[in-house]
């Protein structure tokens, strides 16, 4: 006697969608746009074409605009670069590791917050090319032969990232695009037209016989075990950008688990922030539930908790060093000219994450909408007291000055969300968002003798 | 991709809901001396996979070879370059290795990562079985076999899926 399977479930959340359920389901968030999704578009191309100005005017007429004054050469620009590497760490994590670890709650967020994660990155990678200036010849930092028989510098940390981030974006690309392809594959057999066109075009071929699945399946595990390491990585080189140099604030050995554990609570933010309206706007909302949300909390108080250790850690440490230059600049984060910042970045990271000790929280999504705006905010202003402060009073007090933002930081800053809300809207509404052959997976496919293998 | 497209061949393409079905019909196959079936599946499956008894994915050794590439060719270049043009930075000695290894690890991962995309790419055209029909409802909620057969074999074949509880069997012609 032919019988269904039964429901699943993973840690007391079930499943009930069958296999054909999850393909049309996702298939139906390639529907049509609705008016809110153009106006939401319209408005990040806007405001994307707001920073494509700034920087032309920046090409025209160089960095003068910006801000930049002795002793802060690196500002705003600098900030928003590690903002956005930040952002790009958690989509690795929930795909990569938490794939190795088998976690059941990250297969109906990760590719949303792996899409995220090549966005942020691409986001991020125009930051270095936009601060040095001369960006028609960015391409000095690649070891390539020139006819001054230079070599550029390995030692430096600033080469160390040109690597780093190359290679994160290379990586997390391929990761992405190589878990797109049976899901795409899916939904070109569900599809017509110009989009089943552009869809066999990225499935390249895929038709699921066992010899593919054979091959991708340990390729993925492989691809998973290969950027576990590289994401907790990335994030300590772009630490030790700082870390290697001796300005006071920027010389701990802390620095490296203290970024990645804020690159990973900063992007776990972003997801927050960008998943909560789309599952409501995708019609998504029974795939992506209270289990996934109150387990991104979770995770979210993790990160931030271990923030919470290290500023405490940065503190004491600066005190018990009894070494006047730490002292003073650490001193100054609280009750100097950014104080405000200071303030901003301890209350938005260590105390609001805490609020997640409580599952209300975790599971309300209005009050956890709110927390992520609140951790975004709180990961800029980390990464911009961090640089900004520790600059504006180094070694030689009749030399310490203040940074005033101008139109050309804010239009380059605002300029970055639109490019990338640019690119994840586009993506979410032409590619599956949530991935078809891994819930697939989880959902045991109808035995004609009944029950689970 | 017309570059790939090979002739189809003739056969039989059987359907199946059932997954414990499929993998009968497999082994039943399989137990009969076919080796070049095609199975179809939306998601790996495990009960699929035990009944084919496929070897282990040889991709592994490419991800190996792309690592180890990746390393030597970072501590290679790095050294090399350092003493093709010797600028003593900090104090430090010309080739330092420390700070190299970071160079060296990321195009490990590189060149590890990019290898095994490409192994899979190369493996799914070498060792794919070409000119096997194909349903688009195998990557929605069935499971499809395709048994390569000729009309003298055909009929018994499609009786064998049939009795393994297929849901569908179609005559394929070349």
């Amino acid at each position: 006697m032919a019988t269904a399977a039964p429901p699943v479930t993973h840690d007391g959340h079930v499943i009930t969608q069958t296999h054909a359920d999850v393909t049309r389901d996702v298939a139906g968030t390639l529907a049509p746009a609705s008016r809110g999704y153009v106006l939401l578009l319209l408005g990040a191309v806007s405001l994307f074409l707001i920073g494509a100005l700034t920087f032309l005017v920046l090409i025209k007429d160089g960095l003068g605009h910006a801000g930049y004054q002795p002793p802060i050469f690196w500002s705003v620009y600098i900030t928003t670069f590690v903002f956005w590497v930040g952002i790009g760490h958690a989509g690795t994590l929930i795909s990569a590791i938490l794939f190795l670890f088998r976690s059941p709650w990250r297969t109906a967020v990760y590719r949303s917050t792996e899409a995220m994660t090549v966005f942020a990155v691409m986001t991020a990678g125009l930051f270095p090319i936009i601060h040095i200036g001369r960006q028609w010849i960015f391409y000095w930092l690649l070891p390539y032969p020139n006819s001054r028989y230079l070599w550029p510098n390995f030692k430096s940390p600033l080469l160390w990232d040109v690597f780093a981030i190359g290679t994160y974006l290379t990586v997390s690309t391929t990761f992405l695009v190589f878990g797109l392809i049976p899901d795409v594959a899916a939904v070109r057999d569900q599809s017509s037209g110009w989009r089943r066109k552009i869809y066999q075009l990225v499935s390249v071929g895929w038709r699921g016989t066992d010899n593919q699945w054979r091959h991708y399946s340990r390729a993925y595990l492989y691809l998973a075990a290969l950027a576990t390491p590289l994401v907790l990585s990335v994030h300590s080189v772009v630490s030790w950008d700082f870390a290697m140099g001796i300005v006071p604030g920027w010389h701990g050995t802390i620095f490296a688990p203290y970024f990645v554990a804020g690159a990973i609570y900063s992007g776990i933010g972003m997801v927050l922030t960008l998943i909560i309206p789309l599952r409501r706007a995708l019609r998504i909302e029974h795939m992506i539930g209270d289990y996934h949300f109150d387990n991104l909390g979770k995770l979210t108080l993790l990160t931030g908790s271990i923030l919470f250790y290290a500023y405490g850690c940065e503190y004491f440490v600066a005190w018990y060093s009894g070494n006047i230059f730490e002292q003073t600049t650490f001193f100054r984060r609280a009750f100097g000219s950014y104080w405000w910042a200071g303030w901003t970045m301890i209350i938005c990271n260590a105390f609001v994450s805490q609020l997640l000790w409580f599952r209300k929280i975790r599971t309300n999504l209005t009050s956890l909408f709110v927390i992520s705006i609140f951790i975004n905010i709180g990961m800029w202003f980390e990464r911009f007291v961090i640089i900004v402060s520790s600059l504006s009073n180094d070694y030689i007090p009749w030399a310490w000055d203040q940074l005033t933002p101008t139109w050309a930081d804010w239009g380059i800053l605002a300029g970055s969300f639109g490019w990338f809300g640019m690119w994840f809207l586009l993506f979410a509404k032409n590619f599956p968002i949530v991935a078809i052959q891994e819930i697939k997976e989880m959902i045991p496919m109808p035995r004609k003798r009944g029950g689970h293998h | 991709m017309a570059l790939l497209r090979s002739r189809r061949k003739p056969g039989l393409l059987a359907s199946f809901i059932h997954v414990d079905a499929a993998a009968d019909a497999i082994r039943a196959l399989r137990a009969r001396g076919i080796r070049d079936l095609v199975v179809y599946s939306a998601a790996p499956n495990h009960e699929i996979e035990e009944a084919l008894d496929h070897r282990v994915s040889p991709v592994r050794l490419f991800t190996l070879i792309g690592g180890l590439t990746g390393c030597a060719a970072g501590f290679g270049m790095t050294l090399w370059m350092s003493h093709d043009w010797p600028v003593v930075v900090g104090g430090k000695p010309i080739g330092s290795i420390p700070p190299y290894v970071v160079i060296a690890f990321e195009l490990t991962i590189l060149l590890g990562a990019l290898s095994t995309v490409a192994a899979v790419a190369v493996f799914s055209i070498l060792m794919g079985k070409r000119g096997a029909a194909y349903d688009p409802r195998f990557s929605d909620d069935m499971i499809g076999i395709f048994v390569p057969a000729g009309p003298d074999q055909a009929r018994q074949l499609e009786q064998m899926l049939r009795n393994a509880g297929a849901a569908e069997v179609r005559h394929e012609a070349a």
